[in-house]
């Protein structure tokens, strides 16, 4: 409890991982929510990674983490980017709203 | 080491319960405010276990650019309230939330930069062993020789990313007068003034 080892590290990540895997699920607001969600799960896998990096004595995870951003700030960018033009289209971004995709 | 474990439990418990936030918050401005303050908390962990460049990365990339471009997205299409004004009205929020917000982060701030210089003891729990070098010597030791390749193709990503974001949202309107200075520079008399005789009492149609 007051050792503070990997495994501590490694609970915080997979519990943001799953409060964004939860996010998709739940939301019934905007499109938006589940792109932060998104957003939540990719900062749980740079947790792991950098608790990972940290306690085994390797720079590579970091690396890795800073790939992982990137795309991650490109994703962000894109689909902000289509949920701009999406709003443009149809006056709406609900969810329930989204079912022009069919299959 | 008990002070590792007092900083730990701090920021995971703030990043926890502000990720818990933004997917049960009924407001999306409000979900936004919680990222800010959930990227800020993993942020200083970051910091604190001794990940400190990407600690910095996380406060300036994510904080500084991805979560403000989310609200700048969210204040544009104004979907939280259609019809309701964003900080006038009864029932906005935003600006307690805000405010609590922006305590914690102070707060967070405080305990990261306070707690530099007691670095050292806080290391001491961890396995890694701290050479003289510093973090972020690391990484550029290994990014810019092992892993050229995969930095060059990051920043490639990144111009794609750059180049779809305005390519999608890139419209011509139609019906806008625009200033067109080719036009306004290669006019001349012959073709921009016309005579006409005017008769008396009749008057001129100007088309």
């Amino acid at each position: 409890m007051i050792e503070i080892g990997l495994g501590h590290y490694l609970s915080l990540g997979a519990i943001i991982f799953f409060l964004g895997v939860i996010g998709i699920f739940l939301n019934r607001k905007n499109v938006i929510v589940i792109l932060m969600s998104i957003e939540l799960i990719l900062l749980s896998v740079n947790i792991n990674l950098i608790s990972f990096s940290i306690f085994s004595g390797d720079i590579v995870g970091q690396i890795f983490t800073m790939l992982i951003l990137t795309v991650a700030a490109a994703e962000a960018a894109i689909g902000l980017a289509i949920i701009v033009i999406y709003y443009r289209n149809r006056g709406s971004i609900r969810v329930e709203d989204i079912h022009g995709m069919k299959g | 080491m008990l002070v590792h474990s007092v900083f730990f439990y701090f920021f995971s418990i703030i990043a926890i319960f502000s990720s818990l936030m933004v997917i049960t918050s009924r407001n999306t401005v409000n979900s936004v405010f919680f990222l800010i303050l959930d990227f800020i908390s993993v942020g200083c962990l970051f910091i604190m276990v001794g990940a400190e460049f990407l600690g910095m990365i996380i406060l300036i990339v994510y904080v500084g650019a991805v979560a403000v471009l989310f609200l700048f997205v969210v204040m544009m299409l104004n979907v939280a309230e259609q019809k309701q004004s964003w900080f006038i009205g009864k029932k906005s929020t935003h600006i307690p939330i805000g405010l609590i917000v922006s305590v914690l982060i102070l707060l967070e701030l405080l305990v990261v930069v306070g707690g530099w210089k007691y670095k050292d003891d806080l290391m001491s729990s961890s396995t890694l062993n701290l050479s003289d070098i510093s973090n972020t010597h690391q990484l550029g030791l290994v990014m810019y020789t092992d892993y050229i390749l995969y930095f060059q193709i990051a920043g490639v990503i990144l111009l794609l990313s750059m180049i779809g974001a305005i390519l999608l949202t890139f419209r011509q309107r139609k019906g806008v007068k625009k200033q067109s200075y080719f036009n306004q520079i290669s006019r001349n008399p012959s073709s921009s003034i016309e005579l006409k005789d005017v008769e008396s009492n009749k008057g001129v149609k100007i088309d």
